[in-house]
C-alpha cells in the first residue's frame, strides 16, 4: 500500500459521494455568483486603485471567496463521520493518516476548482476578459487555498469539544479574513492602517497574486509572494491536519 | 524480524502460549477544563492466543479507553504495550494490520451500500479490487447479508447493522478482534446470533476476541476469562467460574457486586437472557 494508492482510495469514496449530490456541487457557487451578478456591475467604471478593469479585480476575489468559505466549512462532514463511527473505522486500518486527510482535502479542492470554473464561465458574459494562463493560475490558487483551509477545518472540527461550536468558530475566523484580505475591493483603496493590518493576513497575498495573473503579469513579486504564502500555508495546514487525524479522540 | 525471532514466534504460536496482548502499566490521562483525569491507571493485561476475554466494569471504569488504546486509536500517556507482536506506540500501523475493531457506535456511512462499505474496508486493508469484491461476497454469505449487499445502510435492521459492523472488522481476517459492547441495543434474537458468531470465530478460526460488555450473562456465556476494571485499574481477573467461586457467589452479578460494590450499570435495560 502506498500513499498514492491510499489517497486515491479515500478520494474516490468521497468524490463518488459528491457526484451523487449535484445540489452540493452547485450550492457552493451561489454566494459568489450573487456577488458577481448584483455587486459586480456596481464597480464598472470606478477607480479601483490598480491596473485592469473591475472584472479583473472582482473575479479573482470571488474565486478566493469561494475557496475561503467553502473549504473553511469542510469540517462539518468530519463531525458527522466521527459521530457515525466512520472515522474511527478508517483510523483502525493501516492506511496512513496523511492519506486519510489528503483523500478528503483533494476531493474538496476538486469541488471548489470545479465551482471556480463555473464562476469564471458565468463572468465571461458579464464582461470578464483575462488571459488563459492567468485564469489557470487562478484555479491553482483556489486549489491550494482549498487544501490549506479544508485541512485546518478538519483539524478544528476534530479538536472542538462540541460540534455546535464549529459553525460560529469558523464564521468568527473567516469573516475578518475575508474583509482584511481585500477580496471584494483592493486594499489599495484602504487607509494606511488598514492596508498595514491586511498585510498580516496571508490570504491578501493570494488575492493580489491572482489579480496580477488576471492582467497577464506572471513574474511579478506579488505573484511570487502569493505562491510562496499559498505553498507554506498548505504545507503547514496539511501537517497540522495529519497530526490531528493521528490523535483524534485523544 | 530475524530467523531466530521467527522460530520462537512459530513455536509460541504452535504451543498456544503466545500472548497476543501484553501491557505493562498502561496509563491514560485526559486533560479537561477541571484538570487532568486519569481514566486508565496502570493496567497490566495479558491475553493469550485463542482466548475470549471479557472486559467488565461500571460506567467510566476505563474499559473503552483501554480498548481504544489497544486498537491504536488513542495514544497511551504512560506504560508499554505489545499487541499482535508489535509495539503499540512505535509500530501502530503493523498492529492495525493484524487486529479488527468494532466500535460501540458501529461505523456505517448512511450514504453507502453494504457492498460499498465492505469493498472499501477490504481495500483500505490492502486488497485489490477483485479480491475486495470477492471477500465482500464471502463475508456477506457468511453473515447472512447476501440479499442486502446493494441496500443502503440506513435500511438495515439493528441486528443486520451489527452483523455488517462485525463483517467490516473481519474483512482482513484479523487474528485479534476487539468488540466494544457488541450487543448493546440488540433484541434477544440478534444477541444470540452475535454470540454464535463470536463462538464460531474462536472455535473455527482460532480468533482471539477481547470484548467489553455491561451484560453479565453475555460475559458469563462467552468469555473464557473476565477482567474487571474499576477506577482505571484491574480489580479482579479470572474465569467466570473462578470469579464466582472466589467470592462464594452463585451468579456473576453477585461476584461483580462483591468485587466492585456496584452493578455494571447497563447503558440500556438488559434484554432477556438468550
Amino acid at each position: 500500500m502506498s500513499l498514492f494508492h491510499d489517497t486515491a482510495l479515500v478520494f474516490g469514496r468521497y468524490a463518488r459521494q459528491t457526484l451523487r449530490s449535484p445540489f452540493q456541487i452547485l450550492f457552493g457557487v451561489l454566494m459568489p455568483l450573487l456577488h458577481l451578478l448584483f455587486f459586480g456591475p456596481l464597480l464598472t467604471g470606478l477607480p479601483l486603485g490598480r491596473e485592469g478593469d473591475s472584472w479583473q479585480v472582482l473575479v479573482p476575489g470571488l474565486l478566493l471567496q469561494l475557496g475561503l468559505f467553502g473549504a473553511s466549512f469542510a469540517g462539518f462532514s468530519i463531525i458527522m463521520e466521527k459521530n457515525w463511527g466512520v472515522l474511527d473505522r478508517m483510523r483502525a486500518t493501516p492506511v496512513s493518516r496523511l492519506a486519510l486527510l489528503l483523500g478528503r482535502v483533494l476531493r474538496d479542492a476538486s469541488l471548489f476548482v470545479f465551482q471556480a470554473v463555473l464562476l469564471v464561465l458565468a463572468a465571461l458574459p458579464m464582461g470578464l476578459r483575462a488571459p488563459l494562463p492567468g485564469v489557470l493560475i487562478g484555479f491553482g490558487f483556489v486549489a491550494l487555498l482549498s487544501v490549506a483551509l479544508a485541512s485546518l477545518s478538519y483539524a478544528l472540527a476534530l479538536k472542538l469539544p462540541s460540534p455546535q461550536a464549529f459553525g460560529p468558530a469558523v464564521n468568527t475566523l473567516a469573516l475578518p479574513m475575508m474583509l482584511l484580505s481585500g477580496l471584494m475591493l483592493p486594499m489599495a483603496l484602504a487607509p494606511g492602517w488598514l492596508d498595514l493590518l491586511s498585510r498580516l493576513v496571508p490570504f491578501r497575498y493570494l488575492v493580489d497574486a491572482v489579480r496580477e495573473a488576471y492582467i497577464g503579469h506572471y513574474t511579478t513579486p506579488a505573484v511570487l509572494y502569493g505562491v510562496l504564502v499559498a505553498l507554506a500555508l498548505a504545507a503547514l495546514a496539511v501537517t497540522i491536519g495529519t497530526r490531528t487525524f493521528r490523535s483524534a479522540g485523544a | 524480524m530475524n530467523f531466530g525471532e521467527i522460530a520462537i514466534l512459530g513455536w509460541l504460536c504452535f504451543s498456544g502460549h503466545m500472548s497476543l496482548i501484553s501491557t505493562s502499566g498502561l496509563f491514560r490521562t485526559f486533560m479537561t477544563e477541571s484538570g487532568p483525569v486519569e481514566a486508565v491507571r496502570g493496567i497490566d493485561l495479558t491475553v493469550r492466543s485463542g482466548e475470549v476475554v471479557g472486559l467488565l466494569g461500571p460506567n467510566g471504569a476505563g474499559k473503552t479507553t483501554t480498548l481504544r488504546m489497544l486498537t491504536t486509536l488513542l495514544p497511551p500517556t504512560g506504560g508499554t504495550a505489545t499487541v499482535a507482536g508489535h509495539d503499540l506506540v512505535r509500530n501502530p500501523a503493523a498492529v492495525r494490520r493484524r487486529i479488527g475493531y468494532v466500535a460501540q457506535s458501529g461505523g456505517l456511512d448512511p450514504q453507502e451500500t453494504v457492498r460499498a462499505e465492505l469493498v472499501l474496508q477490504a481495500r483500505l486493508h490492502g486488497m485489490d479490487r477483485a479480491g475486495a469484491a470477492a471477500r465482500a461476497g464471502e463475508l456477506a454469505a457468511d453473515l447472512g447479508l447476501t440479499g442486502l449487499l446493494d441496500r443502503r445502510t440506513p435500511a438495515l435492521s439493528g441486528g443486520q447493522r451489527r452483523r455488517l459492523d462485525l463483517a467490516l472488522g473481519l474483512v482482513h481476517r484479523p487474528e485479534l478482534l476487539f468488540l466494544d459492547e457488541p450487543t448493546t441495543g440488540l433484541d434477544p434474537g440478534s444477541r444470540a446470533d452475535l454470540w454464535a458468531l463470536v463462538r464460531r470465530l474462536r472455535d473455527e478460526h482460532g480468533t482471539t476476541v477481547v470484548l467489553t460488555t455491561h451484560y453479565l450473562d453475555e460475559a458469563d456465556a462467552l468469555a473464557d476469562r473476565l477482567v474487571i476494571v474499576d477506577g482505571g485499574t484491574i480489580v479482579a481477573e479470572d474465569s467466570p467460574a473462578g470469579l464466582k467461586a472466589a467470592h462464594g457467589a452463585t451468579t456473576l452479578q453477585e461476584a461483580f457486586l462483591a468485587v466492585t460494590g456496584r452493578g455494571p450499570a447497563p447503558a440500556d435495560p438488559s434484554p432477556a437472557a438468550v
